[in-house]
């Protein structure tokens, strides 16, 4: 099966071949960071009017199916979900199977991450039900799409990104399916409260108010008003009630546990260092930290230090658990603003602590938004899969081309003061620091630090970072150097896979231009490690 | 039936581990044959990226051992090229194949030799089976690292440890740190340091010395192995003492070699010896302790502690640590690098301590300068003894590099 809803290759900014059309959509070419301002006005949601809403308010009906009938589900439509039940989302797959059994072909799936619980979208996709994804793939799916076995041309978008695709009309959801741990029968949700309880619903947000329709399931009916509202009955079209939207095990870890990892500890560790030695860490600083492992062990540190030097911040964005909660009961922080919820502690934290704030990929992300959470963090540390010489950074396939993980918040996260990449110089023999990386998902000038087991690289264009840590005593090197000591060590710089030159996503920057392209692969190696990425 | 006869008489032999909980590995399948070449039934993680360099290598490595015809299955988990080699080799050596060669890795530069009083405060153990935890080691700064051959490796498995221990000392980069191996009770001891010696470790670990007679063994082999292979740098020794019989023989086993540098002991066996719990206190072995501390002092070697086995407890092992070093030990073993910054803390100087040291260092000096016999700071008279130690503490706080910058522990106040 090959794809040709790809077509017009170009080289754009970053000297990478992308399609100038997608999925029959004319796309615009990556043009640099501020490079491209769209204009005109946003796009919205067809006209409703509240005579046509039960005036009791009661927007219940008895099944999903009702509700998607209710919703005029046709062919064709664009159907929207959202993963703040992460791995343990069943509401997702409800409707998209609901959707399929009520006849419906050529769906597009527009989550806002996929995980591996979603994978059966793959019989779904078979079927012809679904005709493609826009959203992040991995696992399973990211291996369906990438041997080019999806109809359609996968659309990888960061959170703003998807915001602003929703708000600039490139993505037209005709159906938004909610999950909602509690909600009334007016449509008013919350995260925070309930068996499924997850924290923020702050992904589901664009959808509720940019959607033809919106569909609120819960498992957790309450009495008018539900609150907080975090989605607000007013944008709700119908509310179901299903026994359960998710598996609470899967949706929360009941305690975060700090990696044990030398190496990652190591990493953390010179993080938290340069981050003071640097001065960023002064008082009232902001950062922003995920739960990852080495992004959880930077927080310890960090804290530690900020102790010893009696600094507070200001605020923190990120992921929240049990690490940030403690940082902001020992009014080490002022205030989390808080994307997405991971363990129990932190769920209890938002439910109950008025400075543990829920926020959205508006809020925080969103290209169209009037300025941002997250370029007003002094610094923030993420992940990648790669980074190259040049400090561009690949989040979304690994070395072998293969789709393994979503973008999620991290290109909107590059914004910040000083984005620190904190990455293990090689994962199993595979470096991970390469001369070009496979998918460019976050381009060079955002880039400033490549923190590694081996030692620090800071982007040259960052000659007032270098001047701050000079004589500093941490182990700052040329990310070249750092590269020939990890091939050494590997035997050689790796081979590269090979791919067909046939697309089968694209991956866009934040502000909707297409940045790189993800093509096919051809080797299979049953040998590979299995990925089960999220976001 | 020449084929089945064939097979009946060829010579199998595996090494290594694979499966999913396994990272920096190799399970290796050897297979000898009378005929047909070499034959490389490779499954690996990383085969995109070097699967025919791996081919390649397991093709040199049989080559170098005389292996013309075999067939050789290979299921890798990442494995860097070192541990490669030593996994195929143990495989081939275990079906009698390749005695007396080697298929040595490339190596890298070794570090300055080792002073014999060098800074031994942190010395980090590494299972000697467990390639994963080599490559990173040095990273961590200990003062040593500890290539383990004795009790982390199961007896099935000396052989195949011997060998990727022996391929770590030469293609592994340690950083600063002083190349230790500890070895095997004799007699495997003797064929683990045929295969170490050559390698130029800095110092050797006896295990679970009694007598001062073991100890001759020892160094009779280490010399002979040495002298045939030309190593060239020293190759101190460090007996470890884990039994009552052990620690009342402790100053005659310190002074049984110019080689031993320092002394240790192994509080596990010595507690099982004594048949009394170990606890976390360490009363029961506060005698043995004291022992190995004074029995060193006298023979002018280092005493070095035992191991403080609970990871996660670092409030312990620093205060573990603050005994030890007032009982007169200059270092002990660490079961996790999180623990080395901790231990470095701990036989750190403090900060009143360097300062009135380096008072009376200054006021010594001045009495040289001036031809006086008598070191006085201020009204007081300083008594030589006083002198020694200040001098001590000083030259010890330069080798720690915190002249400059007093550790100041920070967890007195």
């Amino acid at each position: 099966m090959s794809t040709s809803v790809a077509t017009g290759l170009v080289t754009n900014a970053v000297g990478r071949r992308v399609p100038t059309t997608v999925n029959g959509r004319e796309s615009v070419p990556y043009q640099g960071i501020g490079g491209y301002r769209p204009t005109g006005h946003k796009a919205g949601s067809s006209i409703r009017s509240n005579s046509d809403y039960p005036t009791n308010g009661d927007k219940r009906v008895p099944n999903l199916e009702t509700a998607l009938r209710l919703c005029g589900l046709r062919d064709g439509m664009t159907i929207s979900n959202h993963h703040h039940l992460r791995n343990g989302d069943l509401v997702a797959l409800a409707a998209l199977q609901t959707a399929a059994r009520m006849g419906a072909k050529d769906l597009v799936w527009f989550p806002s991450a996929s995980f591996p619980c979603h994978e059966p979208v793959i019989e779904l996709m078979k079927s012809g039900a679904v005709h493609h994804i826009e959203g992040s793939m991995n696992g399973p799916l990211g291996d369906y799409c990438s041997h080019g076995h999806m109809r359609g041309l996968g659309v990888l978008r960061s959170h703003g990104g998807r915001w602003q695709a929703v708000q600039d009309g490139e993505v037209h959801i005709d159906i938004a399916v909610i999950a909602a741990p509690a909600a009334d029968y007016f449509g008013n949700a919350d995260g925070s409260h309930g068996k499924s309880a997850c924290g923020s619903l702050g992904f589901a947000l664009a959808d509720s108010v940019y959607a033809d329709r919106v569909i609120a399931v819960t498992d957790n009916l309450v009495p008018f008003p539900c609150i907080p509202w975090q989605i607000q009955g007013n944008n709700v079209d119908y509310v179901v009630e299903v026994d359960s939207i998710g598996d609470p095990s899967m949706i929360v870890s009941g305690t975060t546990q700090l990696t044990r990892s030398p190496d990652r500890l190591r990493i953390a560790e010179l993080v938290a260092r340069f981050l003071r030695d640097s001065g960023i860490m002064r008082d009232g600083f902001s950062f922003q930290a995920g739960a990852g492992g080495i992004a959880l062990a930077f927080v310890d540190y960090l804290a530690r230090m900020m102790k010893e030097a009696n600094v507070k911040a200001s605020f923190v964005r990120g992921g929240s658990t049990k690490y940030l909660v403690d940082l902001l009961n020992d009014g080490l922080i002022g205030y989390i603003l808080d994307g997405q919820t991971f363990d129990l502690d932190a769920v209890r934290s938002i439910a109950s602590d008025p400075r543990h704030v829920p926020t959205s990929p508006f809020t925080s992300y969103n290209f169209h938004g009037k300025g941002n959470f997250a370029s007003m963090v002094d610094a923030c540390v993420l992940g990648a899969t790669e980074v190259d010489v040049h400090f561009n950074a690949n989040v979304v396939t690994h070395s072998d081309g293969r789709l393994l993980h979503g973008i999620g918040g991290w290109q909107n996260c590059l914004f910040a003061g000083c984005t620190i990449l904190a990455v293990p110089s090689f994962r199993d023999r595979i470096p991970v620091i390469v001369d070009e990386v496979t998918t460019i998902t976050g381009p060079n000038e955002l880039i400033d630090v490549i923190a590694t087991e081996r030692g620090i690289a800071i982007n040259p264009k960052r000659q007032d970072l270098l001047d701050a840590v000079q004589g500093k005593g941490l182990p700052i090197r040329s990310i070249e150097e750092i590269k020939a000591e990890v091939e050494k060590i590997c035997g050689g710089k790796p081979a590269k896979p090979r791919l067909l030159d046939n697309p089968v996503a694209v991956v866009k920057w934040v502000d909707g231009t297409v940045l790189d392209t993800v093509w096919q692969v051809v080797d299979d190696n049953p040998y590979a490690p299995k990925v089960n990425g999220g976001e | 039936m020449p084929a089945a006869a064939e097979t009946s008489v060829a010579r199998r032999g595996e090494a290594g581990r694979a499966g999913l909980d396994v990272r920096s590995d190799l399970h290796v399948s050897f297979e000898e044959r009378a005929s047909g070449g070499i034959n490389v039934d490779l499954r690996s993680r990383v085969d995109l990226y070097y699967g025919e360099r791996i081919r390649q290598q397991v093709r040199d490595v049989l080559r170098t051992l005389g292996v013309e015809h075999a067939h050789i299955a290979i299921i890798d988990e990442g494995a860097l090229p070192f541990v490669i080699a030593a996994r195929v080799e143990a495989a081939v050596r275990r079906t009698g194949l390749g005695q007396g060669m080697s298929a040595l890795p490339e190596a890298v530069a070794l570090p300055a030799p080792s002073a014999r009083d060098r800074l031994r405060r942190s010395r980090l153990y590494l299972p000697g089976n467990e390639p994963k935890y080599f490559i990173n080691a040095g990273l961590h700064a200990p003062d040593a690292v500890i290539l383990d051959l004795e009790d982390s490796v199961p007896f099935a498995e000396k052989d195949v440890a011997r060998l990727l221990v022996r391929n770590a000392l030469r293609a592994v980069d340690f950083g600063a740190a002083e190349r230790m191996v500890r070895i095997n009770q004799l007699p495997l001891g003797l064929a683990d340091l045929a295969e170490i010696v050559p390698q130029s470790p800095d110092l050797i670990l006896i295990p679970k010395v009694e007598t001062p007679d073991q100890v001759s063994d020892i160094v009779g082999a280490v010399e002979s192995i040495a002298k045939r292979s030309n190593v060239g740098r020293p190759i101190w020794l460090m007996p470890i003492l884990e039994s009552a019989l052990g620690i009342e023989n402790a100053f005659a086993i310190a002074k049984a070699s110019d080689r031993i540098v320092a002394l240790t002991l192994g509080l596990e066996d010595y507690t099982a010896d004594l048949g009394v719990a170990k606890t976390s206190g360490g009363v029961e072995s506060l005698y043995a302790r004291m022992r190995v501390a004074n029995a060193a002092h006298a023979a002018h070697v280092q005493a070095i502690d035992s191991v403080y086995g609970d990871v996660a407890d670092s409030e312990g092992l620093l205060r573990w640590g603050e005994a030890s070093r007032a009982m007169g030990f200059e270092g002990m073993g660490c079961i996790h690098p999180i623990q080395i910054e901790i231990i470095h803390r701990a036989f750190a100087p403090t900060a009143s301590e360097l300062e009135k040291a380096m008072e009376i260092v200054a006021a010594y000096e001045d009495a040289q300068a001036h031809g006086l016999g008598v070191v006085s700071l201020g009204s007081k008279m300083i008594d030589a003894p006083v002198v020694q130690r200040a001098l001590k503490l000083v030259a010890r706080a330069k080798q720690m590099g915190t002249m400059i910058d007093p550790v100041t522990s920070g967890e007195e106040s």
